[in-house]
């Protein structure tokens, strides 16, 4: 690493690279990474496109074929009111993917503000970093749980089953997921905000809102995006439980938390029930964490291995 | 440091005061109504007598500092009370939190479940901590071997497939096909012998082994990094130069270094453990404080669920410090200002 010292190395290399080809090309040398990726989009793919093509309702009750294990006509087999399981773990996947997705965006984008303007201002600092304490002493479960009972009903007479029961755990997980993310911009907005390009775009004259968006946030943009994969593999995991608890997504819109709670009073005479939502599951996590992993390692040049 | 453990507490104590007053906010928004359930042949004027037993005709801000008179002065002097049998003057005029479905004291309805919470989550905490700190010492030390590479793809794999599958898998491979053990934790079963102490052993092997793998995958991972850490810093190769066994500096020098961190997350986890019963009792049937909470939370109990919640807040805070407090007593170098 010593040996070559930085202008040599610029001589040897003349093509400069962007900061995200470079990083795509150290992310495709993790194989657990590039194996993750594949898995997520071939799951996040067949959630999306499988419904037009498999198109079998998935509320369609086929009552002559209850409780069967996989058959020709329905490849993982039916519930116990006929419905067919492939058609509702699709559909319930595209809901699980959404939840994590836009409940993730909220975090991040909350943490964000939270963590830039608490390392950016320093009158601010104090209460916002109090409120981040506060909500990380909150037991976050139980309230969740005590939320949903709490305004589950309402909402859903005031914007439909599907979308009111949608905003409200996305809002909820978002709400209580930030801290973490707040924390570690802090840190490194912190950090960053002393350097010399901060002060010489102060010098020449930067607003504060510009020098904040457009100076710091760009460099800690790593952090942000490894803390937006690991969150997303949460929130869905935060999904999942409650609807496994039976406080989550209700039965007519079913999620893959849903599915699991669903089948698991039919442990005995369908097994396999359970096996699909929580394979599914399982699997778009494993993957998630394994691409965060990959994205920590190539956007972070202390961790990289040489050649 | 003694400076420093009264100024946390005295900073802990507006937190949890802050943090009764949001719960107990949160709960008091909920539109479900104690009477609601009872028969419709009870008059109107009945209701209003129950609703006034119970105290809701009564401010917001009254039921609220009745409440926290009751949580931090009645029950811990009538628990006082029931363990020492020393009786205080005005013990008769003190109230205790009284849960609305069973009519019973909240604090004593979670003394009842605390036991089965504790022997289940609390045996998987510990076996977990057992398990992963030796793995995570060998992965680090054999770094890029065959035993790190499986150990942090199991790992990886472990805190990331939530326990409510692993835990269903689980049921229906070992209770419902190869019916080794049951798949309905029974709570009343007293071990008096040994056929009773195998049953209890039986139904108690798959919730402790699932938590157990969970949290043995999240803390091994710390321990291995940890590790990794310190066995290239300079002690450690000093240790080397001046011909200490192996053995000695790994065990002896490098662990206890590696170990401080993970002292602190085994601390930070232990309220977690309480959350993560909410779940593990839901999966194997196990009536504890998280069977407690869910069952409060369906059926409207609101005294139940603040009181129990807030019992969650307390214990999170209180790890916070003892985190922090055990920070400073194992490393010295940190000093608390």
């Amino acid at each position: 690493m010593s040996a070559v010292s930085p202008n040599a190395r610029a001589k040897q290399k003349p093509k400069s690279e962007s900061l995200w080809l470079d990083t795509w090309k150290q992310f495709v040398k993790h194989k657990g990474a590039v194996v993750g990726m594949i898995v997520f989009f071939i799951i996040v793919f067949s959630t999306i496109f499988g419904p037009m093509i498999y198109r079998i309702d998935p509320q369609y009750n086929d009552l002559r074929a209850r409780n069967q294990g996989p058959t020709l006509a329905h490849p993982l087999g039916t519930d116990n009111l006929g419905r067919d399981l492939l058609a509702a773990n699709l559909a319930g996947g595209r809901i699980s993917l959404a939840v994590g997705l836009v409940a993730m965006l909220i975090s991040i984008g909350l943490g964000t503000v939270i963590g830039v303007s608490s390392g950016y201002f320093p009158r601010l600092d104090g209460i916002l970093m109090r409120l981040t304490d506060m909500f990380l002493a909150l037991p976050l479960l139980p309230l969740l749980l005590v939320a949903i009972m709490l305004f589950r009903d309402s909402l859903r007479s005031l914007v439909g089953p599907e979308t009111g029961i949608f905003l409200l755990i996305v809002v909820l997980i978002g709400v209580t997921s930030w801290m973490n993310t707040a924390r570690i911009v802090r840190g490194e907005v912190l950090a960053v905000k002393e350097r010399e390009f901060v002060t010489a775009a102060s010098a020449l004259g930067s607003q504060n809102n510009r020098i904040m968006w457009q100076h710091i946030l760009p460099n800690v943009l790593s952090p942000i995006l490894v803390s937006a994969a690991l969150g997303m593999a949460s929130a869905i995991i935060t999904e999942s439980a409650l609807s496994f608890l039976g406080l989550g997504f209700p039965s007519d819109v079913p999620t893959w938390g849903r599915l699991l709670f669903d089948g698991k009073d039919f442990l005995s005479l369908t097994p396999l029930r359970v096996v699909w939502p929580g394979i599914a599951i399982s699997l778009v996590v494993i993957s998630v964490n394994f691409m965060g992993d990959g994205l920590r390692d190539a956007l972070d040049p202390r961790l990289r291995t040489k050649g | 440091m003694f400076q420093y453990i009264v100024r946390r507490i005295l900073i802990a104590i507006p937190t949890l005061l802050v943090i009764s007053f949001v719960i107990f906010t949160i709960l008091d928004l909920a539109p479900s109504d104690p009477t609601g359930n009872l028969p419709l042949s009870i008059p109107q004027e009945v209701k209003e007598q129950i609703r006034k037993s119970l105290g809701l005709d009564q401010p917001f801000h009254i039921r609220y500092l009745k409440w926290t008179r009751q949580f931090f002065i009645d029950e811990p002097l009538a628990l006082v009370e029931n363990v020492t049998g020393i009786k205080f003057p005005g013990s008769e005029k003190r109230t205790r939190i009284d849960s609305w479905s069973t009519h019973s004291s909240v604090i004593d309805l979670i003394f009842q479940r605390m036991p089965q919470t504790l022997w289940v989550v609390g045996m998987a905490y510990v076996l977990g901590i057992l398990i992963a700190i030796p793995v995570g010492v060998l992965s680090a030390y054999r770094q890029y071997s065959i035993f790190d590479q499986l150990g942090t793809f199991i790992s990886l794999i472990g805190f990331s497939v939530p326990t409510f599958f692993t835990g269903l898998l689980a049921i229906v491979i070992f209770s419902v096909k190869l019916k080794w053990f049951p798949s309905v934790y029974d709570t009343t079963l007293v071990v008096q012998d040994w056929a009773s102490f195998v049953k209890q052993l039986k139904q108690m092997v798959m919730p402790v082994t699932v938590l157990a793998f969970f949290n043995a995958s999240q803390l091994s991972r710390f321990m291995r990094s940890s590790m990794l850490d310190n066995l290239t810093q300079d002690y450690a190769r000093t240790a080397r130069s001046k011909g200490l066994q192996e053995r000695a500096v790994v065990l002896g020098h490098v662990l206890r270094n590696s170990l401080i961190p993970v002292v602190t997350l085994i601390a930070l986890g232990i309220p977690g453990i309480f959350g993560g019963a909410i779940i593990t009792e839901q999966i194997f049937r196990i009536n504890g404080l998280g069977d407690l909470l869910i069952k409060g939370i369906q059926n409207a109990d609101i005294p139940l669920v603040q009181t129990l919640t807030f019992i969650f807040a307390v214990l999170i805070v209180i790890f916070n410090i003892f985190a922090d407090l055990a920070y400073g007593l194992l490393d010295p170098r940190i000093r608390y200002g």
